[in-house]
Formats: structure tokens, sequence, C-alpha cells
């Protein structure tokens, strides 16, 4: 017990990870052919200065603000029907994913048995899958299959983010004090009825910050995605930038400054009445 | 009386969620009756079958490792520069000094990386390294704004009493602030590296390398199969990353 | 004269934690500081080990003024002095043995410093100190895992490893068992004797700082009540110092005053 290292047992461990942190550098900068003086150069610098210079004054003639307004709607739009999707698929999954709900658990103190973990994985694997492929992926698969504009987009958030949300209120579902399900399933209850009662009071707060959360991102997420042809004000950006019209372009990027910072303030609000 | 209001809320934020269906005109009909399933259907089964020749898996491996060293170093970068600016975020270096280093990191990561990758392509070309250098931007905003909130949480008695023995700023900072304050700073690090590996594949759809332009390319020209091979491969990343991350957070984030 | 106050005092807002106070200690001498809770203990020691700024009066250390220097000969200065605090400073998940080593960090350059972050080079070093208050084998233990007593001791390696001229100790065995204070404050007043060092001790304990030290100084409210040998001070003189008239008045003080205190 009392062993007395003539030396530090921890120098060995960290040699090895510098080492191997160094050994995987250096590939890894051949690979990503990193470069950042090129910012720097003095051609490329004019290049970006002229880029940078033609966003000033940013467009402000009516037209253009109209189409701009129409643009932040429809990326609003895309954003909370995706989300409306996503909460369709997502809490189902969510109820069969976790093992909050399982019969097995109640009586084992939380430990589920075989059958409830074969049920339960293959909706955890597809929540997984579903969540890890990057959602501009799906933007543009339903670009292709289902054609250009708003659809596409919200068809991509309701499938990414039913992944996120689900396996989310899965865990949070389990992180909650499992005691008042356990002793509802226990004494008989059905299992949504335990969860109404027994989980859902304890879960609500977090479900709902996260979930507010989730549509902040949803909505950056639906401008990203406008950029293959999703609708809203990514598609216009995509379209302003192939122009050049440096000065649309800047007054898009405003509008998502604003449409940011909204968001984020009527997130906080909510979360902090709701939950 | 708050009950009132929450429930105004609730019926408001349906409200929102119905205005937003129908300001969308979603052409549920087309897609869900008349042949629409059947048309994704179609679309979907193309991909059912990834094409696994030698040649096709070594250039997918290759843009693999290429996005995955862009999410990495980029990731890397991002936490050096985010640091770096933290500092005096975090109040270190005065109040002036403060308020500019809170600007630029705002500034740094309210731009979107696909924004950022259209201005260092212009830069850099197209490639990898344009990709490598948006995510690094993008993310040392964020990053440094994580770790300047840290950074503002973390107690000062340790490195006070190290300058009180007359050890110098660098040290003070790394014996004293340092020792509790990586761990977190790991775990910020580590989730943004997950974030990253999504989004270089992303990024690669405007020119800037690895899966993400293997991917526009081959769906442009409607080869579907090797569509699906890329796409399996971005999956494994994905998750691979995810592992790995969360091996590294349950050996050194968790005391 | 190593220490010198000149009427020195100290505010903190509108409370005055120190008034006018007035000292002198000689290098070598070995002096404890009493006096109830909230007396100015700490302040006085926070002061001398130029942590605050006097709010009057001057502070004068091995001759110099340390507050009219620059910057950088302050540190030099500090480098000097070693403050043990009552509540060790150490981050949690720092090793023992890296916590003690960073003692020296005013005397090593930055690159040395850095490097014994992550590699520690005079481990024996940091054991021999250790060993001497019984941690020899925490050595690669984090901080965060010692009890309180285990990291006060740390915290006096630290001190000790870094071989500073004035010695000044803030409760150094608050949290210690009689047995292991006894030690440490033995400990401590060796070191000081063999190495000529000065050494400024606050205790709770009034038996202790009159079993260890030759000098004795009062505190209370901020004020000097008394300055003199430790057999000079009397019950009375006592007495005054802790007098609480808020508590109810329990004649019996502390449970073991064995040492006999003749008049001053």
């Amino acid at each position: 017990m009392l062993k007395a290292h003539a030396s530090d047992p921890a120098a060995l461990p960290r040699l090895l990870l510098t080492v191997f942190a160094l050994a995987v550098l250096w590939p890894g900068l051949q690979l990503s052919e990193l470069n950042p003086g090129v910012l720097l150069h003095a051609e490329n610098r004019q290049q970006i200065a002229a880029f940078t210079s033609a966003f000033w004054p940013p467009a402000h003639d009516a037209e253009f603000l109209k189409l701009l307004y129409q643009a932040t709607l429809q990326t609003l739009a895309v954003a909370t029907a995706g989300m409306a999707f996503a909460l369709l698929l997502a809490i189902p999954a969510s109820l069969m994913a976790s093992r909050a709900l399982s019969l097995r658990a109640a009586s084992r103190g939380g430990r589920g048995g075989v059958m409830s973990r074969l049920l339960r994985m293959p909706v955890r694997g597809v929540l997984i899958f579903l969540r890890s492929v990057p959602e501009i992926v799906w933007a543009l698969l339903f670009v292709r299959a289902v054609g250009l504009g708003p659809t596409a987009g919200v068809l991509a958030i309701a499938i990414t983010y039913s992944g996120m949300l689900g396996k989310v209120y899965a865990e949070i579902f389990e992180s909650v004090d499992q005691r008042p399900a356990h002793a509802l399933l226990q004494a008989g209850s059905g299992r949504l009825t335990a969860f109404f009662y027994g989980i859902l009071p304890s879960a609500m707060a977090e479900v709902v910050s996260y979930t507010v959360y989730r549509w902040e991102c949803a909505i950056r997420a639906s401008v990203v995605m406008g950029f293959v042809g999703a609708g809203g004000l990514g598609q216009q950006i995509d379209l302003s930038m192939r122009m050049f019209a440096g000065g649309e372009v800047a007054s898009i990027l405003l509008a998502f400054f604003a449409l940011v910072l909204i968001a984020d303030l009527l997130s906080r609000f909510l979360r902090g009445r709701l939950a | 009386m708050n009950r009132v209001i929450n429930l105004l809320l609730v019926g408001a934020i349906v409200a929102a969620v119905v205005a937003s269906f129908s300001y969308l005109e979603l052409d549920l009909q087309a897609l869900i009756g008349d042949g629409g399933p059947g048309q994704m259907g179609a679309y979907a089964k193309r991909f059912l079958h990834p094409d696994l020749s030698a040649d096709h898996l070594q250039s997918v491996a290759r843009g693999a490792l290429e996005t995955l060293a862009m999410s990495g170093l980029g990731t890397l970068l991002a936490v050096v520069l985010g640091m770096l600016l933290a500092l005096p975020a975090a109040g270190r270096f005065g109040w002036p000094l403060q308020s500019a280093a809170r600007l630029l990191l705002n500034g740094l990561r309210a731009i979107p990386e696909l924004v950022w990758a259209a201005l260092t392509v212009l830069a850099a070309g197209l490639g990898p390294n344009a990709g490598t250098l948006a995510l690094a931007l993008h993310t040392s905003g964020v990053l440094g704004r994580l770790f300047a909130e840290a950074l503002e949480n973390a107690p000062a008695a340790p490195a006070a009493a190290i300058r009180l023995q007359g050890g110098g700023q660098l040290a003070a900072f790394c014996f004293g602030t340092l020792p509790n304050l990586w761990p977190q700073l790991l775990a910020y690090s580590l989730y943004r590296w997950e974030n990253n590996i999504r989004m270089a594949s992303v990024l690669g759809f405007v020119g800037a390398g690895g899966l993400g332009q293997m991917l526009y390319t081959t769906l442009s020209l409607f080869q579907e199969r090797q569509a699906s091979t890329v796409i399996i491969a971005m999956l494994v990343l994905v998750l691979l990353v995810d592992a790995f991350s969360d091996a590294m957070r349950q050996r050194y984030v968790r005391a | 004269m190593t220490i010198n106050l000149h009427g020195a005092g100290l505010r903190h807002g509108t409370v005055r934690a120190l008034e006018a106070v007035s000292l002198h200690i000689a290098q070598g001498e070995r002096v404890a500081i009493i006096g109830p809770s909230g007396a100015g203990k700490s302040s006085l020691l926070h002061l001398m080990a130029t942590a605050l700024q006097p709010s009057g009066g001057r502070l004068e250390l091995f001759g110099e003024q340390p507050w009219a220097l620059s910057a950088r000969a302050r540190q030099r200065l500090r480098a000097r002095i070693g403050l043990v605090h009552q509540t060790p400073p150490l981050p949690p998940r720092q090793r023992v043995v890296t916590a003690v080593l960073a003692g020296r960090l005013g005397q090593w350059s930055t690159l040395q410093g850095l490097l014994n972050l992550v590699y520690p080079t005079d481990v024996r070093g940091a054991r021999e100190v250790l060993a001497e208050l019984g941690l020899a084998e925490k050595l690669f233990v984090q901080c965060g895992q010692l009890s309180g007593g285990q990291l006060q001791r740390v915290g006096i390696a630290r001190v000790l490893y870094q071989r500073p001229e004035v010695l000044l100790t803030d409760e150094p065995v608050s949290a210690m068992d009689p047995v292991l204070a006894e030690h440490s404050l033995a400990l401590l007043n060796r070191h000081a004797q063999a190495n000529g060092v000065t050494l400024v001790a606050s205790l709770h304990a009034v038996e202790l700082a009159f079993a260890h030290f030759p000098r004795v100084i009062g505190i209370r409210e901020g004020r000097v009540m008394f300055d003199c040998p430790a057999e000079a001070v009397s019950e009375q003189m006592l007495d005054a110092l802790y007098a609480n008239e808020q508590l109810a008045s329990q004649p019996a003080q502390a449970p073991s005053l064995a040492v006999q205190i003749p008049r001053c």
C-alpha cells in the first residue's frame, strides 16, 4: 500500500501521450495542407479586401428588403415546422428507448433485463444513426428527392433533430429520480401513466430547456441548409454570392445576425418562464 | 397568474407552429399521397448498393482522413486561438482589451462556418486548407467565449498565492488556475470537435475538400452508389469521433 | 530590523482591520500572534507578506519599503518571504509533488517552472520536505484527495521548500489534531532556529503559542494589546485580550493552560 515511487509514475504515460500526439500531428498537417499564412499573402488579402469592400453599403432597396423579409420568415418557419415534426417522432422514440419505462427495471432496482435491452437497442441505434449523418447531407438528399425549396429543409431538420431530441430525452428520463415511476409501475399502473405521473414532472424543466435550445440551433441549421437549396436566408446568400452582389450578402448577413439575436433572447425568455 | 401566462405562452407557441406550416404551404399532399413516397422510395433504393470497389474505397479513405485532419487541426488551432483571446476577454489585461477581445470573439462565432469557408476558399483556394481555417476561425470564437466564462469562474486564490511568493504571471496561471481549469477546457474542446467533424463534411460543399466535396460531386453526377459509400464513411467517422471523445471525457474530465 | 511596521493601518471599505500597528521584528526572531477571532491576525500577516497594501503608515521589509518598489523588485522581495495560508490555496486536481515544487517558482526561470508542471525535476527534494511532515507517501496523490490537516501540511511543505528568509504562518495547525499540531509547530521552530529564519505565527491555541515561541503579541480589534516575552504574559492580560461581553461569561477559559504564567 505504501509504495514509495522513486520517480514520477505519471512520467511514462505523459511521455507516450506526447509522442503519440506528435506522431498524429505530422500526417494531420500534411493531409489538411494547413497554411494559415495564406490568409496574409498580399494578393489574397487584396481579394478578401475587394470582396468585403463590396459589402458596404448593404443593399437596402425596397424590393430587396421585401425579399429579405420573406426569406427570414421562411427560415423561421422551416425551423419551427421541422422541430414540430421532430418532436412528433422524438417523443414516442424516446419513450421506447428510455430505460425509465422498463417494467423489468422497475422491479430490479433500475437494471433492465435482456429482453428490454433487445427492444431498446435498435431504437437507440436508429436515433444515433439519424443524428450522426450531418443534416446538410439529409438536406442535399431531400433536395434531390423533392426538389428545391423549404420542404427539403423541413424534412432534413425533422429527421436529424428527431434523432438528437429522442436520444437526449431518453437520457433525461433516465437521469431523473426513478423511484416514483418504479413505485407506480410496481403498483400496476400502465407505462404511460407511470411516465406522466412519475417521470415527466421532474424531467419537464430540462426537456423544455433543451428543446428551446435546439430550436435556436435549428434556425442556424436551416440557414446552412439553404445553401444547398432548401430555401430561406441560406439560399439567398448562395444566390447573392454567385452574383458577387456584396451589398446583398451584407444585408442578408445582418438579417441573419438579427434573427440569431432575437432567437437567443426568445430562447432565454422561454427557458426562464417555462423551465 | 403565472399559470395563465404560461398557458398563453404555450398557446402562442402552438399558433406559431401552425402559422409556420401554413406559411410554407408545404405540399404534404404531394409528399405523402400521390406517388410522393414512391418517388422518394425509388430514390432511396438507389443508395442501397454502395460501391465497394478497391479504387473507390481508397479515395473514400483518403477523403475520410482529410476530413478527420481538417476537423482535428481546425479544433486544435481554435483551442490555441480561443485561449489566447479568452485571457483578455476574462478581464486579465484590463477593461479596454476585454471589450475588444469580446467583440472579436462574438464576431468570429457569429459568422457561420459556411460563410467563413466561402471567404477562406477565396483566399486560400479550393482544398482542405480553406476548410481547416474556416473551422478554426469560427470555433475559436465559440471556444474563446466558453473559455473566458470558465476563467472568470475559476477561483483566484491559488494563482494569487503563487504571485505572492514571487512567481511570474505565467507561472501563477499554469500552477494556480490551469490544473483545475483544463478538464473543463478539454470537455468544451471535445464537444466542439464532435460538432466540427459533422461540419467538415458540410464545408466540402463549398470546395473545402474531404468527404463533403466527394459527396457533392457524386450526388451532382447522379452517382448514387458512390455517394452512399461516402455517406457510410461519414457515419463511421462521426461515430468514431463521438466514441473517442466519450472515452477522453471518462478518463480526464470526470474527477 | 527585518520586519518594521510604523503605524500601519488597514481598511477593508469602512471596516478598519488594523489601527496604527507598530512592530519591529528582527532577523531570526520567533513570534506568536494571538487574539480573539476577527482581531486582525490574518490581516496583519497578509500585510507583512505584502499581499495587502497598508492604507496608512509604513511597512518595511529587509530595510526596504515594498510598496515603493517597482513591481519586478517587489516580486523578487516576495520570493524571500513565505506565507502559509490558513486554507492552503492548492488546486484540487494538482498532485502534491507539483504543489510542493511550486514553492520555488519565485526563484526559477519561467521555462524551468513550466517544465516542472509536467515533469517534476526535484522529486527527492519534495519528498524530503514532506517526510518531515509525515506525508512522504502522498507524493503523487491529488490534493483534492487529502484531508484538511494533510492539506495544511502540504501548504507548510511548499513554504519550507521555498526556503524563505521570513516565514509567516496564518493558523498553520488549525485543522490538525493536537499531536500533529505540536509536531508541526516544533518542526517549524526547529527549522527557523537552524536556518536563522524569522518565524511569525498566528495561533488560536494559546498554550501552543506559549510552548514554542519566546515572544508573544496579543491583538484585539486591530490594535496591539501587548508585545512581550512569553513568560511575561499574565492571566489578566489574556482575560483582557479574549474578553467578550456578548457571550455569557464563563470564567473557565482554555481548558489546558498548563504553563504557569508569572506577572509581566
